[in-house]
């Protein structure tokens, strides 16, 4: 583990194995996508606005994946205090708010002509938003902090805060009686959706997923190498200052 | 460790009240909140009692959040929260008794005005019983979320924004199970107790919780 935990390993892995991530990202958004317009049928109830579901429903899963993500990464900043975990961290937090951000706006464009309304407060959509404020929260507290490591210990700990929330979004629709339906893929007895819209919803799904990690792996090699970069900066200039620079940011070991 | 915490309690209630920004400055920010109210929804008093309970909540919020950012801030400034770090007495007992504190000065005169500005919004005898319960179970865990908030911010210059955007999000439940509770007082059908307990229970939880997270920030940004 701690082989690919080097950043520099990391790095050469990352650009080996991005190529094909991308490729299959490309193919399975494509197909996926194919099969969410031509494929699926219209719901006999809901015509072809069933069709935001296959955007609407993994973007809400990855908001998810995301987070628990980002707290895995927390975890290993506080306890290995690793920089890798650090800039996995600092990646995870933009990507999380705009796949939170398409879940709520398909989920809008989808309520409107179901339930007639572009928003209703139940628990649900609520918790949905509270993560997306904590998301956005995140950004800033990263954004506000200017020394690396500091930023990723506060970040850390406001992430795994912040975890309570997840199970409140994943439990919401059976603790509370919401208008948001409850839970039909992935729920004790088996799937109460039609194999004809299931197997589209798992495509985009499995689509969304790799979305996501060859964007996370994009994020975490460029925040590399702008600490990387910034370093040697650091260092060029203290080099010109006669080694009187405030080596201070520069520590990291990147 | 017992008399070192308590002579922190009493530091920090001394400081509050000889301080400007303290207490009463809280809640005169409370009935500043309440009165601009019926400005802005106008001064329908069956509307204003019916919503009494949420505008007394939101102000109490509000007025809890503007003196957090000084609860670590000040002793970051003045050098004295690197010797509450050093100290023997845990880090995460110095944060709860400093909490208590905290929320002696500031929150305590909050539940105790509610009552006084509830008559103002026309509220029911029961409404306001139910609020200034409510807003007394509540407001202890309104300081410990805000603690984290306030200690994740300490070394920062201008945290005070920033601390509302991440502690905010992390109070919807302290707020829901609040209203809900005063709420119910006034309502023969829905029942006090249960959004009662379950607001308890959130105080209590983050009165666990929250040192550990406030400790944990202040040890790791004041390396």
């Amino acid at each position: 583990m701690w082989k690919y935990a080097n950043p520099t390993f990391f790095l050469t892995l990352v650009d080996r194995v991005l190529p094909w991530l991308a490729a299959a990202t490309a193919a399975l958004m494509a197909a996926g996508l194919y099969m969410t317009f031509f494929v699926a049928p219209a719901d006999y109830q809901q015509g072809d606005a069933v069709r935001i579901m296959y955007i609407h429903v993994p973007s809400a899963w990855l908001s998810m994946f995301c987070y628990m993500t980002m707290a895995a990464s927390a975890l290993g900043t506080l306890v290995w205090r690793h920089p890798l975990a650090d800039a996995a961290q600092k990646a995870a937090a933009p990507l999380g708010a705009a796949f939170t951000f398409v879940c709520l706006v398909t989920g809008s464009l989808w309520g409107k002509p179901m339930w007639g309304t572009w928003w209703v407060w139940d628990a649900r959509l609520t918790s949905v938003l509270v993560l997306f404020l904590i998301y956005l929260g995140l950004i800033a507290l990263w954004q506000t902090i200017e020394e690396p490591g500091k930023a990723a210990r506060a970040a850390a700990i406001l992430t795994l805060i912040g975890v309570v929330n997840i199970p409140i979004i994943k439990f919401s629709v059976d603790w509370w009686n919401t208008l948001h339906q409850p839970a039909s893929v992935f729920r004790a007895g088996g799937p109460t959706i039609a194999p004809s819209m299931l197997w589209p919803l798992l495509v985009m799904a499995l689509a969304f997923t790799l979305l996501f990690i060859s964007l996370h792996l994009m994020a975490t090699r460029n925040e590399i190498l702008r600490r990387r970069l910034h370093r040697l900066t650091m260092l060029a200039a203290n080099a010109a200052d006669g080694g009187q620079a405030d080596l201070r940011f520069a520590d990291m070991e990147v | 460790m017992t008399r070192a915490l308590a002579a922190l309690f009493l530091r920090d209630l001394r400081l509050a009240r000889r301080i400007g920004g303290g207490g009463s400055m809280g809640v005169v920010f409370f009935l500043i909140m309440v009165t601009i109210v019926p400005f802005a929804i106008g001064p329908d008093l069956n509307l204003l009692g019916r919503i009494g309970p949420a505008i007394l909540w939101i102000g109490a919020l509000l007025a809890t959040l503007l003196g957090l950012d000084r609860l670590f801030q000040a002793d970051h400034e003045d050098g004295s929260l690197d010797l509450l770090r050093m100290a023997d007495t845990p880090l995460e007992l110095i944060v709860l008794v400093k909490c208590a504190a905290h929320w002696t000065a500031t929150g305590l005169p909050l539940a105790l005005a509610a009552p006084v500005f509830g008559v103002m919004l026309a509220m029911e005898p029961q409404a306001l019983a139910g609020v200034t319960l409510s807003l007394l179970a509540g407001t202890p865990a309104l300081t410990f979320l805000g603690a984290m908030g306030a200690a994740l911010t300490a070394t920062l210059r201008r945290g005070g924004l920033l601390m509302a955007i991440l502690v905010l999000p992390m109070a919807v439940p302290v707020l829901i199970f609040g209203v809900s509770a005063a709420a119910a007082a006034s309502d023969a059908v829905a029942s006090f107790g249960t959004p009662f307990m379950i607001l308890c229970a959130l105080t209590l939880l983050s009165a666990v919780g929250a040192p550990f997270a406030a400790a944990a920030a202040l040890r790791s940004l004041g390396e």
